[in-house]
């Protein structure tokens, strides 16, 4: 009789690793509901978000003095329903975290991967050019970007995924440097696997863990930067009901009104922080060099 | 030690001519004329265009251009300001000390709790005050800046009437500037209170602009000091008797700084990004809200100069940092 050992699938190997992290599951569930909010905002959503309600501005939260439960989180300056426009807001912000990750990772990788198998003079050009981006602070530099192309959120989302996207390429070419010299990618080599066929089926899939959180990173961090921007002005204009442009039409009734202020600022920070701790997580089950730190 | 020296140095040189470029490009990619927004809303004759053009270079060829660019750059001549018309060099040293002056109260503030947070929380890793502390830096790194600003305004200036909201020294004040940093020229100046104001102005946006590098310290001091503790010639330290105190500060946490020094000098480019936010919602006269300004004002020149020197304070920074990093651990200059 022949008794077989299989290995764990490595979904479920990772799985068992990321469940043992609780501030990870925890994350994780917190990113399912923002994801969840984004999709279905329209069904969520009390109000429409850019509806004025003339009668009812700076109304303040419902459980609050002077509050209304037709409008939970109380109302802006402009009588818009705050709850409603947060909900939507979710959704610039998920759009925002897709478009940016998918940008600067496929073109970040897609570097990353030229330069790892480039030749010596190849590599130290894209990574002078790289080490060029990365000298400016990268607030700054999508800052000036989307000055040139004009502010909005789509050159916000542009301006972002460029700063970001030197980050994977480092992250590629240092794993793909590891990777080339290794026995199976010189055994594929002799059994004359084309370079394209190295660099994408061989070499790549191997390269994948850091890589996946370095995504979840900078998923955060382009949340953070668009809000950043639109609180600058610089990104989605008003009356888009996105987080960070909403707080730069708040600012100016900090003193009188401090749910303006306050909500939106919340809905940005339990998103980042719940896709940092998941970040964190996804690190500890995909790392094995880290996994018992 | 010198060759390593000046293979840091050789990376530099190129880096910095391609920061060069691209900020001179900049300029050129720009929505709208520069010489049509100079002019404003009047507009301006055919012939004035082309004076102009000429006294700014424009109708030259572009590699001509960038050539002048380079060296007028090599000799600290960046042009003038659309809007003020004085040289932008001058300016960006006018306004550096107020943003220095921020940065370095920001990063005391980070590396005076963040390395004593991190090196408790690994001496007493998965207890109580390991798991808060860490969970606390973990929302610290996820804040975004610009709200925690509005919010420490509403509690500390509106509610609790504390601290000021915007600039840099009380009104009542006045002297000249004699080093651009206002905690010492207020010191100098001799005033009752100065000194005072002047640090009451400083807590906040310290406070703000130093949070993201405190929870990023803390969590870094804290993983460094765990590898490090389990080390053989901690156990060793241990075992020969020495007090918890001597192991942890002595032996342990300076090799545990060595990766924390790294993360401090990076942390520079950070703070210049977060500046813009902080000064803007402090009305903190420094670079950050000058580029702002000028972003919005569309003063081609200051944007430009201004994002090029930027990026050179944030290269030399770096190189000390790999420089100071060679010096402090031999394996990695001998490579």
């Amino acid at each position: 009789m022949e008794t077989t050992m299989e290995r764990p699938g490595r979904l479920r190997e990772f799985w068992y690793y990321f469940r043992e992290n609780r501030g990870a599951v925890i994350g994780l569930s917190v990113f399912v509901v923002f994801v969840l909010v984004a999709i279905f905002a329209d069904l969520l959503a009390p109000h429409d978000p850019t509806q004025q309600y003339r009668d009812h501005l700076l109304r303040p939260p419902a459980w609050s003095e002077g509050g209304d439960w037709s409008f939970p989180l109380g109302t802006d300056p402009l009588g818009r329903d705050l709850l409603s426009r947060l909900i939507h807001g979710a959704r610039y912000s998920a759009f925002v975290g897709v478009v940016v990750v998918t940008v600067a990772a496929s073109v970040g990788i897609l570097i990353g991967l030229l330069s790892g198998f480039a030749p010596r003079w190849g590599d130290t050009i894209i990574m002078r050019i790289m080490d060029i981006i990365l000298a400016f602070p990268s607030l700054l530099l999508a800052l000036v970007l989307v000055a040139i192309l004009g502010p909005s959120l789509t050159n916000a989302m542009i301006a972002i995924a460029i700063v970001q996207q030197p980050h994977y390429v480092r992250l590629t070419r240092a794993s793909v440097i590891n990777e080339r010299t290794r026995d199976y990618v010189t055994s594929a080599r002799v059994a004359g696997a084309g370079i394209w066929r190295l660099m994408f089926k061989t070499v790549l899939p191997n390269c994948l863990a850091p890589i996946i959180v370095q995504g979840a990173l900078s998923f955060s961090t382009a949340i953070l930067d668009a809000a950043a921007l639109g609180f600058l002005g610089m990104g989605a204009q008003p009356p888009t009901p996105e987080w960070g442009t909403m707080l730069a039409e708040a600012r100016e009734f900090i003193l009188r009104a401090w749910w303006v202020v306050t909500f939106p600022g919340i809905a940005i920070l339990i998103t980042v922080l719940a896709i940092n701790l998941m970040g964190d997580g996804l690190r500890d089950a995909l790392d094995p060099k880290l996994k018992r730190s | 030690m010198i060759k390593y020296f000046l293979s840091k140095l050789l990376t530099f040189v190129p880096t910095f001519f391609g920061v060069t470029l691209i900020s001179f490009a900049f300029i050129r990619v720009l929505p709208g004329d520069p010489i049509i927004v100079m002019a404003g809303e009047r507009g301006l004759s055919d012939e004035r265009y082309a004076e102009l053009s000429a006294e700014y270079g424009f109708d030259r060829p572009i590699l001509v251009q960038y050539w002048d660019y380079l060296t007028g750059v090599l000799q600290g001549d960046l042009g003038e300001s659309f809007v003020t018309k004085k040289p932008v060099w001058d300016e960006f040293f006018a306004l550096f000390p107020a943003t220095l002056e921020l940065a370095l109260c920001a990063m005391v503030f980070a590396v005076v709790l963040g390395l004593p947070a991190g090196v408790i929380a690994a001496v007493n890793r998965g207890k109580l005050f390991d798991r808060t502390l860490m969970s606390t830096a973990l929302v610290g790194y996820s804040m975004p800046i610009f709200w925690w600003a509005l919010l420490l305004i509403i509690v500390f200036s509106g509610n609790l009437g504390w601290t000021p909201v915007s600039g840099r020294i009380s009104l009542l004040y006045y002297f000249d500037t004699l080093t651009g940093f206002m905690l010492i020229d207020s010191l100098l100046s001799g005033q009752d209170g100065a000194f005072m104001s002047a640090v009451n102005h400083l807590v906040l946006p310290s406070i703000v602009l130093g949070t993201i590098p405190l929870a990023v310290i803390a969590r870094q001091t804290r993983s460094a000091m765990l590898e490090v503790l389990s080390e053989d010639y901690i156990r060793t330290a241990r075992a020969k008797g020495l007090a918890p105190v001597e192991v942890n500060g002595l032996h342990a946490l300076r090799n545990a700084l060595i990766p924390v020094i790294t993360v401090i000098g990076l942390s520079v480019g950070t703070l210049m990004g977060g500046a813009i936010l902080t000064e803007t919602i402090f009305s903190w006269p420094g670079i950050g809200k000058w580029m702002l300004d000028s972003i919005f004002r569309r003063d081609y020149p200051v944007v430009q100069g201004g994002l090029l020197l930027i990026a050179v304070f944030v290269m030399i920074v770096n190189l000390t940092v790999d420089v100071l990093y060679g010096f402090i651990n031999p394996k990695i200059r001998k490579r």
